[in-house]
Order: structure tokens, then C-alpha cells, then sequence
């Protein structure tokens, strides 16, 4: 089981992994240490230096698209952040997300505020949210097959050095 | 057709769902999560790196068959750095010591070289990472987008995870009319859609007015499916398809059709004949207006290219506009061309166009990603207006937060590179 708790930082619909990351900021470095100053700079610039470890990204529709760069992940998590709760999330970014152990959790996050008090919790495949500042309790959908193995595995890293293959879900 | 009827037709499948199973040695439809074989793995100068990391980080020794294992130097094409250029030294020493076929600067965008090279096979799986390696699926193949720790993945044991998509039948019909482009279909799709309409869905084309887009324009329309957030992008297999792969093919091509039967997610209908130019304005691919609501608004920079808009035909209508509206660029407007390869490059120069660009005045920069996103090329001043045939118009995506980007076609962004202001490419005749 995987608990979090951490405050919510709040973002709008269609955050694109150009804004999480510009790609010109990555043509120098990939050292994720390094680039996290500049995480979600063009929405808004003195994001990045207010991030405490812990924060969790609140977001609407459509989280990280466009470009499938996975340092948009990389970055969020070196910036301390270890889920992100979204209306819905780009595919590409949810992958990444998952191979790298940073926790997706799908739901309703429109009554969501900057700076509620979050708790994520993974519970096999049971994914959910509680916002004590709204009491309120939600459910992702659960992370199904591979993708539960990875992310009990910590990320594609670990997984893919035990068992030097993919593989179905062991039942 | 409800799921009891679908039940008792279990076999219709899609053509998403047909490639996968075939990929995943089983029948899989849509919502199960597959472990396939890929045929092909695509990186580039932008994810390989991050890739190798990823490879080293999972004990890998060797690539699973170095002869599908490309990389192209595209987005960083030429490196406008030190600490860039040691980017592409790691990456040729990793290509070279493990046998993958390497593009260097200079050779063009990964999916595209794949297609030119005879790799992009009706019935395969390629995965790439870069988001617009959809492209290839004009091809009538499985083409997807994936990040630096999948393609590593790949790289290791030639699989790939994939929850098999549901799909959406596009059917395209009617009649092409004059200065349609393929882009003005793939926008207007994309706003028809929305920016995450196709979010975990694939993209499946039918119609009667397939046969009116060639093998390249296909891919333009394939291409925009990234902008829908679409996992493929799939066009059936025809006589547009048998020629593109004409003395290029390197191994067995398997074309895969949809069963009438199949289920789909949603079905959109697009009729041609009443489709008009259209435009997306800033800072959103599915922000698109009819060319008409744009007209006028001054432009600074046109830029020609990427992996949207910069093959040979392109190019070839970009500067015919450009002539009918006059033949010089406006005062004030700064022209780029960036071929997406080395054969559309070579093309363009034997027939003339490059010269004619560069006569211009155009800045013809190194084949690949261009100025696209900001990481090589020409980066816009503040305050300035692009016209582009890219696909992507976010904010700061060119290097410049205080840059607005419109998308366009090619017509309509030499048009206006006469004009200086946002041109409808039907409308030129009259304007003189």
C-alpha cells in the first residue's frame, strides 16, 4: 500500500508537457535536479521555488499533452511532488507517469482548491483520494494488469532488471 | 450495435484491434491490455538520450535486433550547443556500439525516414518516442507515440505494454475542392474532436474521398491526430499505399482491414465538399476558425516544414500561393523553410523550389524538427505573429512565450508570406 498526504496545487485543462517542462529549457540538460527551477514556468513563473515536498498537482482535463518527453515527469518528481490528480490525463503522460512510479489518480477534481489538504492512497489496485479541506472521498479508476506490476515494482527501472521482460499480470 | 450483438460477433474487429492481436499472439479487443512485439523502435536526439539511460539504469546489454532500433537527430538538428552536441556524441557512441541504424544531423525526422526507407510496413507495430510517430500509421500500420523509459524498454526485450485502444471511424467524404489542404482536414478534425476527444482512442480512416490525398498528405492528417490526443492513426492499405512502398519496401507488408461488423467508439463524417482553409489561432491546435475570421491579422514569421508540413508538396503549394500573390515577401516578413528529410531536400532542389525560396530570402535551415519547438532554428522575437505548418502553437513552443503562433496550410502560409497578413489561399487571385 502506498499512502501520501500533501496539499493540492491547483492547474487548469490541457496542461501540455511544453509548459511542464519547455522543450528549449531541455537542449542543455536532462538532469531532472536542474530543470526542476523551471517546472510549469510559462503558467506560472514563481511556481517552481514555491513547491514543497509533498505538494500534489491538481489539474482538469487532458493533463500533460503533446510532446511525450518524459522529463515532464521526471521533473515533477524531483521537485518533490509524487501524484497527480487530474479531470483526465494525456496517454503518453500517464505511461511515463507510471514507469517512473509517479501516481496518476484519475477523478472529479473540479471542487478542488489551491493549497486542500490531500491524502492519495494506492491499495492494490484501488486507487483514491481524500481532500480533508472539502471532505470529500474519491475513486480513481483502478490501475489494471502491467501497469499495477510497474508501479509495485517503483517504475519500469526495477521491473524490467527482475524480470528482463514484460509480461501479463500474474493472476 | 449493442453488447449482446456484440458478443455473438466477437471476431469484427478493428483494424487496431486486428494488429495487436497479431502482435500480441492472441485475440485482443479493445480495453484489454496487451503485451505486443514491435516491429520497429524509433528515437531521436530529443529522447534517446534520456532512453540510454533508461537502458543502462535496466541492466541492458544489447538491443533485442539492432536492425529495427533507429535514431534520427532531428529536434536538435544542428546542435546550437556544446552541452547539446555531447548529446548526440553519447548517441552515436551507443548507436554505434550496438549496431542501430543512425540519422545524423542533416538526414530528417525519424518517423519520416522510416517511411522513405521502406520500414513503415502495412500490419506492424512501431513504436517511437515523439509524440508524432502516428504519422506513419498513412501506412496502414500501428504507429505510436511512447517516452524515453518504454522505448528503452523496447530496446531491451522488443516489447511493448498496450491497453488496445478503442476506435473512432473517420469517414471522410464528398469532393476535394480547389486549396483544400490535408491540414485544413486534420484541423478542422482536431476541433471537431477537441485537443482529448481521441485521449486513449485510435483514429481509423474510411471513406470514398481517401483516394483524393496521396501517401503524403495522409500522413499530414495522420499527424494532427497527436493534437486529439489519439494513440494511433490508421489509414487502410491502397494503391496510394502499393506506390509509396514501390522499390523502397524492406520486408513483407500485411494490409489489414476493418471488418464491417467492427465496433467503434464514436463515428465522425466529414464531407470535403463543404470543408473550408482553416486556421488555429494561439495558443491551442484546437483553437481553428475558418481562414475567413482570421484574415488580415499581421504576420512577422512564416514558417515552412516539420513533420506536419514539409515534405515536397508542401513546399510545392506553399510557393505557388506565394507566386499568385504576388511572388515576393511582404516588408517585414521573415520566411524559414525546414525540409522534414534529405529527400524531400533533394527533391526541392533539383526541381528548383529551393532556389526560389532562397531567392526570396528565406532562411532554409537543416532538415529535421526545425524551429517547430524551439530547440534549433529560428526562435521568434516577442510580440511577433507566426503563420506555420506545424501542428503545435502552445505557448513558448517556438522559444518565445511572448510569440503567438497560428497553424495553417502550406497555401495559406505562402499566401500570406506575400501579403503579411493571414491570407486565404482561395482569395489571392482577387486580392491583386
Amino acid at each position: 500500500m502506498i499512502r501520501l498526504e500533501g496539499r493540492a496545487r491547483r492547474f487548469g485543462d490541457n496542461v501540455n508537457t511544453d509548459y511542464i517542462i519547455t522543450s528549449a529549457r531541455k537542449r542543455d540538460t536532462i538532469d531532472e535536479q536542474v530543470l526542476k527551477q523551471w517546472l510549469l514556468e510559462t503558467l506560472d513563473p514563481a511556481f517552481a521555488a514555491s513547491v514543497r515536498e509533498g505538494d500534489m498537482i491538481v489539474a482538469g482535463e487532458n493533463f500533460g499533452c503533446g510532446s511525450a518527453m518524459e522529463v515532464a515527469v521526471t521533473v515533477i518528481l524531483a521537485a518533490g511532488i509524487k501524484a497527480v490528480i487530474a479531470q483526465s490525463f494525456s496517454r503518453t503522460f500517464y505511461r511515463n507517469a507510471i514507469n517512473n512510479g509517479l501516481i496518476p489518480v484519475q477523478c472529479d477534481t473540479n471542487r478542488f482548491e489551491e493549497g486542500d489538504r490531500l491524502s492519495v492512497q494506492l491499495d492494490g489496485a484501488e486507487l483514491s483520494v481524500a481532500n480533508y479541506t472539502k471532505e470529500l472521498t474519491l475513486s480513481g479508476p483502478p490501475i489494471a494488469g502491467v501497469m499495477l506490476d510497474i508501479l509495485e515494482h517503483g517504475g519500469l527501472v526495477p521491473f524490467i532488471r527482475e524480470h528482463r521482460r514484460l509480461m501479463p499480470r500474474e493472476q | 450495435m449493442d453488447i449482446a450483438e456484440r458478443a455473438g460477433n466477437v471476431s469484427a474487429r478493428t483494424i487496431s484491434e486486428k494488429i495487436l492481436s497479431a502482435k500480441a499472439g492472441r485475440e485482443v479487443h479493445a480495453g484489454e491490455i496487451a503485451i505486443c512485439t514491435v516491429d520497429r523502435v524509433l528515437g531521436t536526439d530529443a529522447s534517446g538520450p534520456m532512453a540510454i539511460d533508461y537502458f543502462e539504469k535496466m541492466g541492458g546489454e544489447r538491443l533485442f535486433d539492432p536492425s529495427r532500433v533507429l535514431f534520427a537527430f532531428d529536434h536538435y538538428a544542428p546542435p546550437a550547443s556544446a552541452k547539446t552536441a555531447a548529446f548526440h556524441d553519447r548517441l552515436r557512441a551507443f548507436a554505434t556500439r550496438h549496431g542501430a541504424e543512425l540519422c545524423d544531423v542533416g538526414e530528417g525526422i525519424s518517423f519520416q525516414l522510416l517511411a522513405e526507407r521502406g520500414g513503415a510496413l502495412p500490419g506492424s507495430l512501431v513504436i517511437g518516442a515523439d509524440s508524432h510517430t502516428a504519422t506513419a500509421g498513412a501506412l496502414n500500420l500501428f504507429a505510436t507515440g511512447v517516452g524515453s523509459s518504454d522505448l528503452a524498454a523496447a530496446m531491451i526485450t522488443g516489447q511493448v505494454w498496450i491497453r488496445v485502444p478503442e476506435s473512432i471511424k473517420i469517414t471522410l467524404t464528398g469532393t476535394r475542392t480547389a486549396f483544400l489542404s490535408p491540414k485544413d482536414v486534420g484541423l478542422a478534425l482536431v476541433n471537431a474532436i477537441g485537443p482529448a476527444g481521441a485521449n486513449y482512442k485510435a483514429l481509423e480512416f474510411h471513406g470514398s474521398a481517401l483516394g483524393a490525398f496521396t501517401l503524403e498528405e495522409r500522413m499530414v492528417i495522420c499527424n494532427l491526430g497527436a493534437e486529439m490526443d489519439a494513440k494511433a492513426s490508421i489509414f487502410p492499405s491502397d494503391n496510394a499505399t502499393n506506390a509509396y512502398l514501390t522499390g523502397r519496401k524492406v520486408g513483407l507488408a500485411s494490409p489489414v482491414t476493418a471488418d464491417i461488423h467492427a465496433v467503434y467508439a464514436r463515428e465522425v463524417t466529414l464531407d470535403l465538399s463543404r470543408l473550408s482553409p482553416r486556421v488555429a489561432l494561439p495558443h491551442a491546435p484546437d483553437n481553428v476558425v475558418p481562414i475567413e475570421q482570421a484574415a488580415g491579422t499581421p504576420v512577422h514569421m512564416v514558417f515552412l516544414g516539420t513533420c506536419t508540413g514539409g515534405r515536397v508538396r508542401d513546399f510545392h503549394e506553399a510557393l505557388a500561393a506565394l507566386d499568385r500573390a504576388g511572388g515576393q515577401l511582404a516588408p517585414g516578413v521573415q520566411l524559414v523553410v525546414t525540409p522534414a528529410s534529405r529527400e524531400v531536400a533533394d527533391a526541392i532542389r533539383d526541381d528548383g523550389t529551393l532556389a526560389r525560396f532562397e531567392a526570396l530570402g528565406a532562411t532554409v535551415t537543416t532538415v529535421g524538427c526545425g524551429a517547430c519547438c524551439g530547440t534549433s532554428g529560428v526562435i521568434p522575437g516577442d510580440g511577433m505573429n507566426v503563420l506555420s505548418t506545424a501542428n503545435r502553437n502552445f505557448k513558448a513552443r517556438m522559444g518565445n512565450a511572448n510569440a503567438s503562433i497560428y497553424l495553417a496550410s502550406p497555401a495559406a502560409c505562402g499566401a500570406s508570406a506575400a501579403t503579411g497578413k493571414i491570407t486565404d489561399p482561395r482569395a489571392e487571385r482577387a486580392a491583386r
